[in-house]
């Protein structure tokens, strides 16, 4: 079961390592031939800097655009940054200070995270204009997230696993071999439905993450006038005649 | 097109519910074969049309990152679904930016990626059918390009992009757009988008100046294919005939007269729109260009100069030195760009807007204006959504916003904003932009007016507003059309060069 368990986490990560890295290769190759940042645009390369950052840590595009929305999303995404944080003390020996320190914000965090993942989830059913929109894979990645949020939180407040053998059961996987995991249903649960997600990760709207730093409207700089730019393919037409 | 009726004005600026089907089979009229074939495309819809469809998006989504970025990163949060002016006019809820994506999006999932191929229905993949090619004719044309959505969106994904890719898709397979396409084959054959010949152009601009003459006792020239003038304009055709837009032509000439600067206008080069903007067509935006690039070379002029147009000042701003070398920067082994970019004179931004040209001039204290000519009107400033949200002017973020309200603040004594919500980067189109003017689309075109009008009767109501300014030739035709329609005055629209027209004075520098 250990071992069959293991499987499966080393083949989720595999495809989520690789398919991500493929997938960004893939963004990067391809080229984008025309200047289309939506202006105003800052016309430097340290400006695209400040607005990918404004966007990445703010989300100001989505503020801008529903509060409710911006609200729910940035206390899901950035709680949970924080929950992932607080879990690297279950692959790393001795537990780095900072993760040490961040261990009771974390647990606030996981509990903000689900209130986020609720209000996103409340917006799909509710609101007619998102109900339309939303398929049922938009559905099910939310509720698999609530999923990895409340039995992340019945294991701290209810049914306590063995947090020790937790970690050597990964400590011993980053070094090749199959420790056992603690016999805990709900751990079980937790840890196959993350997994799952990193499985699905690369091949699935989860993609909007890698997707926005490579998106031309946000990360181009707007100084058409003054640089050339041209794509391979479009020089190519410039030789042709 | 008398029987349409402009929806009524919602009371409060709420989201509208929604109504499917409202806008289906609302699309515009097909291209004939004659129209098609003239652009290189099938003359009407191929019997492998689904094949060379897919083929046809794999090959987008190689070249374009956008598309490709733009296919995966969406997550459906919705901030964009109450941003069109085409849904909240319509509430089509297919005119949502994402449920608009999505018609080509779904198509994407169900032949590129590999849950669409395994689980089309739970990830919202669907097959090319007739139906939704259909769907997409219908749709993409119910899109102005206008790229408000793009504001919002968490990922900036631009809706414009989709829709460029849509209709080259539909192209591709003889499935076009009878109006831009029919006006591309006008710009090839003759040089400007309305198929204005030379000799017609030379008759217009001679007798303008007989008019200006009379109209101020000036002589002041439009000349036309000047070899060594230093300037070289561009600008829309609908600027040579049009209302209001001739009259933000004569401004420009009075500009250029008042100044002293040499100028002159091409005849084979007739035209800055460029439509190949509004059908994605790398090919055909760059041929159309490039007829700039020739009359500048031709001419041997220094600087070029880009009239009074939203979506051409965007193909001009950011495009023209990638598609033709217009600009500064290219490599030094960069001999096609090199060519041009030795010719100009860098210490003018190229091209430049005749905004940036006229605020220039005013700084420089080489122009006299009197104000109180523009008295009789309360204005307001219309900014054209790919000025806004595709370009600059100054050099500077926001410049686009600034340059022409300064312009405007320098002839006139009375300006007034509109809603903060409906102007700046977050203005609506005027709901006739990206291939939309024509009267086959007069039902969308209207009801996408609404979020203006309503902004528009607002200031009317509060300040008594009765001139809205702005720069662009597909807002002056489109508003020209439906202001009545929704109770205003037809000359309640005009250009920012109008106003300037009416308050410089010549001769006295």
């Amino acid at each position: 079961m250990n071992t069959l368990f293991a499987i499966f986490i080393y083949i989720s990560t595999l495809v989520f390592v690789v398919g991500l890295l493929q997938r960004i290769r893939n963004y990067a190759g391809t080229p984008a031939p025309l200047k289309i940042p939506t202006t105003p645009a800052p016309v430097t390369n340290g400006g695209v800097v400040l607005r990918m950052t404004r966007e990445v840590a703010f989300f100001e595009s989505l503020f801008k655009g529903n509060l409710w929305t911006w609200a729910a999303g940035w206390l899901f995404h950035y709680s949970m940054l924080l929950v992932v944080f607080r879990h690297l003390r279950y692959f790393t020996e001795p537990v780095w200070g900072w993760v040490d320190f961040i261990q009771p914000f974390g647990i606030y965090a996981g509990i903000t995270m689900l209130a986020g993942l609720l209000g996103l989830l409340a917006r799909r059913i509710f609101v007619d204009r998102i109900r339309y929109i939303s398929t049922p894979s938009d559905i099910l990645m939310l509720i698999l997230l609530i999923g990895i949020a409340a039995s992340g939180l019945l294991m701290k407040f209810v049914g306590h696993p063995d947090v020790i053998m937790v970690k050597n059961f990964f400590i011993g996987l980053m070094h090749l071999h199959v420790e056992s995991l603690p016999d805990n249903f709900v751990l079980y649960l937790h840890l196959t439905m993350v997994f799952t997600l990193l499985f699905i990760f690369p091949m699935s709207k989860l993609l909007h993450a890698p997707g926005l730093f490579f998106s031309p409207s946000r990360n181009q700089a707007d100084n058409p006038r003054e640089k050339r730019h041209i794509a391979p393919w479009a020089a190519k037409m410039e030789s042709e005649k | 097109m008398a029987d349409i009726a402009p929806p009524a004005y919602r009371t409060f600026p709420i989201i509208p519910e929604l109504k499917p089907g409202a806008m289906e089979g609302k699309g515009p009229f097909v291209a004939p074969d004659k129209i098609n074939e003239a652009l290189g495309f099938p003359g009407h819809l191929v019997d492998d049309w689904h094949d060379k469809a897919i083929a046809k998006m794999g090959d987008l989504l190689s070249r374009y990152r956008s598309l490709k970025v733009y296919m995966d990163a969406c997550v459906h949060c919705g901030a964009c679904s109450d941003k069109c002016h085409y849904f909240i006019g319509t509430q089509d809820p297919k005119n949502m930016p994402v449920a608009r994506q999505d018609l080509m999006r779904s198509v994407y999932r169900r032949y590129f990626t590999l849950p669409g191929k395994l689980f089309p229905k739970l990830v919202g993949a669907c097959d090319l059918t007739r139906e939704v090619l259909d769907e997409w004719f219908n749709y993409y044309h119910q899109c102005s390009e206008c790229r408000r959505c793009s504001v919002f969106c968490p990922y900036g994904i631009d809706t414009a992009e989709v829709t460029m890719a849509a209709r080259e898709i539909l192209d591709s397979v003889g499935y076009g757009q009878k109006y831009s396409n029919e006006i591309i084959g006008k710009v090839h054959k003759i040089g400007n988008n309305l198929g204005l010949p030379g000799p017609a152009l030379e008759d217009t601009l001679s007798g303008l100046e007989e008019d200006v003459k009379d109209a101020t006792g000036v002589d002041v020239r439009f000349p036309i294919d000047v070899k060594g003038a230093e300037v070289l304009l561009i600008t829309p055709s609908a600027d040579f005939f049009a209302e209001p837009h001739i009259d933000s032509l004569i401004g420009y000439a009075k500009v250029f007269h008042a100044t002293g600067t040499s100028w002159t206008l091409s005849s084979m080069s007739s035209e800055a729109g460029n439509f190949g903007l509004f059908i994605g067509n790398y090919d055909q935006l760059r041929t159309i260009a490039m007829r700039i690039r020739q009359a500048a070379l031709e001419l041997g002029v220094k600087r070029i100069v880009v009239g009074e147009c939203g979506h051409a000042w965007r193909v001009a701003y950011s495009f023209w030195n990638t598609l033709t070398g217009v600009g500064d920067g290219a490599d030094p082994n960069d001999r096609f760009a090199q060519m041009l970019q030795k010719q100009l004179d860098h210490r003018y931004k190229q091209p430049a807007h005749i905004c940036e040209f006229t605020w220039d001039m005013i700084q420089d204290e080489r122009l006299v204006f009197d104000k109180s000519k523009n008295d009789k009107y309360v204005i307001t400033f219309h900014d054209s959504c790919n000025v806004a949200r595709g370009s600059n002017m100054g050099g500077y973020p926001g410049g686009q916003f600034d340059i022409p309200r300064n312009i405007i603040r320098a002839v006139a004594n009375n300006f007034v904003e509109m809603d903060s919500s409906t102007t700046f980067e977050r203005t609506f189109c005027c709901g006739g932009g990206g291939g939309l003017l024509t009267d086959d689309l007069m039902d969308v075109r209207v009801k996408g007016a609404l979020p203006r009008m309503e902004m528009l009767q607002q200031v009317k109501d509060e300040n008594g507003v009765n001139f809205m300014a702005c720069i662009c030739a597909i807002c002056k035709a489109q508003f020209t059309k439906v202001l009545p329609i929704y109770g205003f005055d037809r000359k309640v629209i005009g250009g920012v060069h109008q106003l300037v027209s009416n308050a410089i004075q010549l001769g006295n520098k």
